[in-house]
């Protein structure tokens, strides 16, 4: 059995059940992720490590209370940034009221696959964005510049209506960042960035902006590429000062339907639960995880 | 009290000279720089020349650590690899144009000033209190993430610098944060003066930010002379940032050309 399914199986636990791995000092709350629509989604990507999907029902949506209360807290430790996440977040019945309290507090990013964001979404978001006072920024997934490089990760005809989003949000005169998943050699290369922004300026987009990211091993990319098998642990060395201080876990928290995680790669780690709250969470830890080896040694950063 | 405070000097030695002299002009009693005197622009020695002949108290910006401890980069906290390109070539040609001379003086620049003046406490940093590299955006910064800084700060005013785009806010609880942007390069504004801040306690809104034209052609001549990148020389040309784009927040960076 997976230790990702035992995680579904089990209730999470506030213990850590293993105390090796370098040791990660917790500066200040700078991030607050929300894991708002827990793991489900509208797709189910291949490479999710998470594994979210239609039917993926084992960590809840958060209440609009849930999400406001832990607004509060991360208010209360003088937060920076708040981002909503998923599963896809726009599947929340509640999404543009928990919005607007994140933006009455802070600025907001939401991850999405942009597969819901129709012209009424659209202009709700534009209008959002001109109105508030904060930055409210959008980052959508996009895992190849064809159907062919996207579409087997991401499911049929998900290239077509994830590009009509983008040229909706352009047209609206806005420019999310597009993130793309290093899911294969053609997008690791290194000239995959600069490609991929000409053909977002191609589409019509403007400002265009893009975030490259390595894949995470774990969840239902375990089957794709047989998880952290062939790699070594971390051992139980310090980091480096600039890696250590700029890691998610040093200034981030998510908040989820089941409690406080080290970060949003985690939340099906039962021994990744820090807590019930905020400041349960807002203490050193050490990086025991297998997938903390990709934010280590590949320089992942979920943040923009 | 008249004070005058410039950020990001980037080596612009021409508009530093054009900013002492307007801020005098206005009558200022004490001229605060707060760091980052390298970088972007040509001749890094003169702009420290300035500063030292002059005698500005200069608070330390994550370019004058590196450079005056020879680290091996900026530190400038960028996360993508383009603002990370331009920030290597950037920091290469200073380091290669600063005297040796001059690195113990910015190894030995403290991370922050105060003064107290009108009952007000004023603190100096680069970035922020907690952080020499912490941008300190008008619209990622909430307020109550401010309110906290400037309590763990003790500060009545925290001037700052680091992004290169000024604002202020007075806080709920009347504490003031100003980041007083740079003197090195215009604000992605269009413009091609720069900005520094000029604070007059007589005023009902104590601070304003300057405008400063000064010689930037000749600037742009002597970058490109140096063979600094074309890009560098088209912001000092048009006033639109072309690279250290992507740390940029999504409302500062829609205000730009690029």
């Amino acid at each position: 059995m997976s230790e990702v399914v035992r995680a579904i199986e089990h209730e999470p636990t506030q213990e850590s059940s293993a105390v090796t791995g370098p040791r990660v000092n917790f500066r200040w709350l700078d991030t607050l992720w929300a894991q708002v629509t827990g793991t489900l989604c509208n797709i189910a990507c291949r490479h999710c490590f998470i594994t979210c999907g239609p039917k993926a029902h084992d960590i809840p949506l958060m209440t609009v209370e849930q999400v406001e209360d832990a607004l509060e807290q991360g208010r209360a430790l003088g937060m920076r940034q708040v981002y909503y996440t998923g599963g896809e977040p726009f599947l929340h019945p509640e999404i543009r009221r928990l919005a607007t309290s994140a933006l009455a507090l802070a600025p907001l990013t939401i991850v999405t696959n942009g597969l819901l964001l129709d012209d009424e979404t659209v202009k709700w978001i534009a209008e959002t964005f001109h109105q508030s006072r904060y930055s409210f920024d959008l980052r959508v997934s996009l895992d190849g510049m064809s159907h062919e490089q996207n579409d087997p990760v991401r499911g049929r005809g998900t290239f077509a209506n994830i590009i009509a989003a983008i040229q909706r949000l352009s047209t609206a005169g806005l420019s999310p960042v597009v993130t793309v998943v290093e899911h294969e050699e053609g997008l690791a290369a290194v000239d995959a960035r600069t490609r991929f922004l000409v053909f977002l300026r191609e589409l019509g987009v403007r400002q265009p902006r893009v975030k490259f990211l390595p894949l995470l091993r774990i969840g239902r990319e375990e089957r794709r590429t047989h998880g952290y098998k062939n790699t070594r642990p971390l051992g139980t060395e310090e980091l480096l000062p600039d890696v250590e201080s700029t890691l998610l876990c040093a200034t981030g928290r998510i908040a989820t339907a089941q409690g406080i995680y080290t970060c949003p790669i985690l939340i099906k780690y039962p021994s990744a639960r820090l807590g019930g709250s905020l400041a349960e969470g807002a203490h050193d830890i050490r990086l025991e995880w297998d997938a903390c080896q990709t934010c280590v040694l590949e320089g992942l950063r979920c943040n923009t | 009290m008249r004070a005058a405070f410039f950020g990001g000097i980037y080596n612009n030695y021409l508009a530093l000279g054009a900013a002492l002299q307007d801020a005098r002009r206005r009558g200022a009693e004490a001229i605060y720089c707060l760091g980052d005197i390298g970088g972007f622009g040509p001749c890094p020695d003169r702009s420290i020349e300035i500063l030292r002949s002059e005698n500005i108290p200069v608070v330390q910006g994550n370019y004058d650590d590196s450079v005056g401890n020879g680290r091996p980069d900026c530190g400038c906290g960028y996360t993508d690899p383009r603002d990370n390109h331009y920030a290597r070539i950037s920091y290469a040609h200073t380091v290669e144009g600063t005297s040796a001379a001059h690195l113990p003086w910015l190894a030995g620049l403290p991370p922050r000033r105060e003064v107290s003046w009108v009952a007000k406490r004023f603190i100096m940093v680069h970035g922020s209190p907690r952080q020499v590299n912490e941008f300190l955006w008008e619209t990622t910064s909430p307020d109550d993430f401010l309110e906290r800084l400037v309590l763990d700060a003790r500060a009545d005013v925290l001037l700052c610098t680091h992004t290169g785009i000024p604002w202020q806010r007075e806080l709920p609880s009347g504490r003031r944060v100003v980041n007083v942007g740079a003197l090195g390069r215009p604000a992605n504004d269009g413009r091609t003066e720069v900005w520094y801040a000029f604070y007059d306690s007589e005023r009902v809104q104590p601070f304003e930010f300057v405008p400063v034209a000064y010689d930037y052609r000749r600037l742009a001549r002597e970058m490109q002379r140096e063979k600094l990148p074309e890009e560098f020389v088209e912001t000092i040309l048009t006033g639109w940032w072309t690279t250290c784009l992507e740390i940029l927040p999504a409302k500062e960076r829609m205000r730009g050309r690029y």
